[in-house]
């Protein structure tokens, strides 16, 4: 299932490792999807078995960043890599690390889904599965372009993350309109737009996965500025709000 | 220097083709252009042009066979003795070409200095093995003189303390890397420019291995190094330049840490990686 050279490794067991080290950042990667799927259906059907299935599958996600980090290590010492086998192995490690933090990010979308359960809904949680299928389209992108060791594709991921900030500023603008309507819409309103943020978040650990994807392909770093949406960040109420 | 005939001029592209040599005389210590060896009628380099720059250590890794020793060999005319060896091409030494009529050998090794995979200290007294170059070539005025080359080559090499109170037991006597050392005192002890090292800790303990690599660093300030070794992590701890060999080609030769990262060559990379095949 792994794109390497076909000329393999002299030593078939250094090669199967290396192996080993994808399989289990594209299982990490597959958990990682599994949550935010997870978390998201758990909002759109006020489903709290399920948002609490997903708050206590974040700990695999976890277990295996810690394998990937003893892998790695072991790797490392015993084989001393170069070359691509070596940003193969430096890879790994980066990306576990951005999977673990999508899989935190996603455990604090289950954990709010969970309060939001708790209280009428709101209008726009429409704006957050369109935003949550949005990014799980790009982590799963983003995983198929690491098993393929595809820069082009990887690529495009990383310029869609604009997509996921320009929706990410109008929910959070329509959020902010709910607020000021009534009162009694900000304690809701307050957990979407965390939940939006988190889900924002997790497109940007996507992109940093496209970064050492093509770090791992090509060898050096990516140099260019990503293309950024509209930001949240910059955003003030207006009378017109 | 005699041409190669044109039947044995090799057919393919010289393989040094595309990647950056540094022009000649921008602080290159040692360049070579076109150099062809054969050993009777079997081609063993094939046009390699390589520039050696002063105060570097440059490494020369690659698989069995490939000419990485012979390349070496050919810098100090070491080949010269080989019968049915042949060279064509250039070499210069700063910008004097050693395999000119004119030059003359002995004076090149003196310029030229090497150490050999295993230790091979002369069969005398250890201050005899580092006094033997100066001597012959009349290097020291007086015992004074020859003393003190003594005292600075043994501690250029790391060596000083360790064989101080023992200046006249045989050099045999010593431990491999402690040989290993004394050889390089012996090499320093005529003030080389440039030293060759041909797989120098091949035969050496890890511990000993470590002292002339951190030996090698230190030479380098005096002098330029170029070092063949099968170890790819010695190539990586010592060298600021690598040159990789395969089937008598240069394929490639960057800075040290560019090759062991991201080499641009398809061959290199199978190769440092261990998937040659």
């Amino acid at each position: 299932m792994v794109a390497r050279d076909a000329n393999g490794h002299t030593v078939r067991s250094f090669e199967e490792e290396l192996n080993q080290l994808t399989n289990i950042i594209v299982r990490m990667g597959g958990l990682a999807e599994a949550q935010l799927a997870g978390a998201i259906q758990a909002i759109v059907r006020r489903d709290s078995d399920l948002a609490a299935r997903m708050v206590a599958g974040d700990a695999r996600i976890d277990e295996m960043e810690q394998e990937v980090h003893s892998f790695t290590v072991r790797l490392l010492a015993l084989r001393q890599p170069l070359a691509d086998d070596l940003r193969a192995i430096v890879g790994a490690l980066k990306i576990s690390a951005e999977l673990e933090r999508i899989g935190d990010y996603a455990a604090n979308v289950a954990k709010r889904a969970l309060v939001l359960n708790q209280n009428p809904p709101v209008k726009p949680v429409a704006g957050i599965p369109q935003m949550g299928r949005l990014v799980q389209e790009i982590v799963n992108d983003v995983l198929d372009a690491y098993v393929e060791r595809d820069v082009e594709k990887a690529m495009a991921v990383w310029r869609r993350d604009e997509e996921v900030d320009e929706l990410h500023t109008s929910l959070f603008r329509e959020l902010v309109t709910y607020m000021m309507e009534d009162p009694r819409n900000i304690t809701p309103s307050t957990h979407l737009m965390f939940i939006a943020k988190n889900i924002e978040r997790i497109g940007d650990h996507a992109t940093n996965i496209a970064e050492t994807i093509h770090f791992l392909v090509e060898g050096k770093s990516l140099t260019q500025r990503r293309p950024k949406g509209r930001d949240a960040t910059q955003y003030r109420p207006t009378q017109e709000d | 220097m005699q041409t190669s005939p044109s039947a044995e001029t090799p057919t393919e592209a010289p393989a040094t083709a595309g990647f950056p040599l540094v022009s000649q005389g921008e602080g290159a210590k040692i360049a070579a252009r076109d150099v062809n060896v054969f050993y009777g009628d079997k081609q063993a380099l094939r046009n390699i042009a390589l520039d050696i720059k002063a105060n570097e250590v440059t490494s020369f890794i690659g698989p069995s066979g490939c000419g990485k020793s012979t390349f070496l060999r050919c810098l100090n005319r070491m080949n010269d003795i080989i019968d049915g060896c042949r060279v064509t091409g250039t070499i210069n030494l700063d910008e004097e070409d050693i395999y000119h009529r004119r030059i003359d050998v002995v004076q090149l090794r003196a310029r030229i200095g090497m150490v050999f995979q295993k230790p091979n200290p002369f069969p005398k007294s250890i201050y005899e093995n580092v006094a033997y170059g100066p001597r012959i070539h009349g290097l020291a005025r007086n015992k004074t003189d020859l003393d003190e080359i003594v005292h600075t080559s043994l501690e250029r090499a790391g060596l000083l303390g360790e064989v101080k109170d023992r200046m006249d037991q045989p050099g045999t006597g010593l431990s491999g890397g402690q040989q290993q050392r004394l050889c390089i005192a012996r090499a320093i002890a005529v003030n080389p420019e440039v030293i060759l090292m041909d797989e120098p800790c091949s035969a050496l303990d890890p511990i000993a291995t470590a002292k002339i690599e951190e030996l090698i660093d230190e030479l380098r300030q005096n002098y330029t190094i170029v070092i063949v070794t099968h170890s790819m992590q010695q190539a990586a701890r010592v060298s600021q330049r690598t040159a990789f060999f395969h089937l008598g080609n240069l394929v490639e030769c960057n800075d040290t840490e560019q090759i062991f990262t991201n080499p641009q060559h398809k061959l290199t990379q199978g190769y440092i990686t261990g998937r040659f095949g």
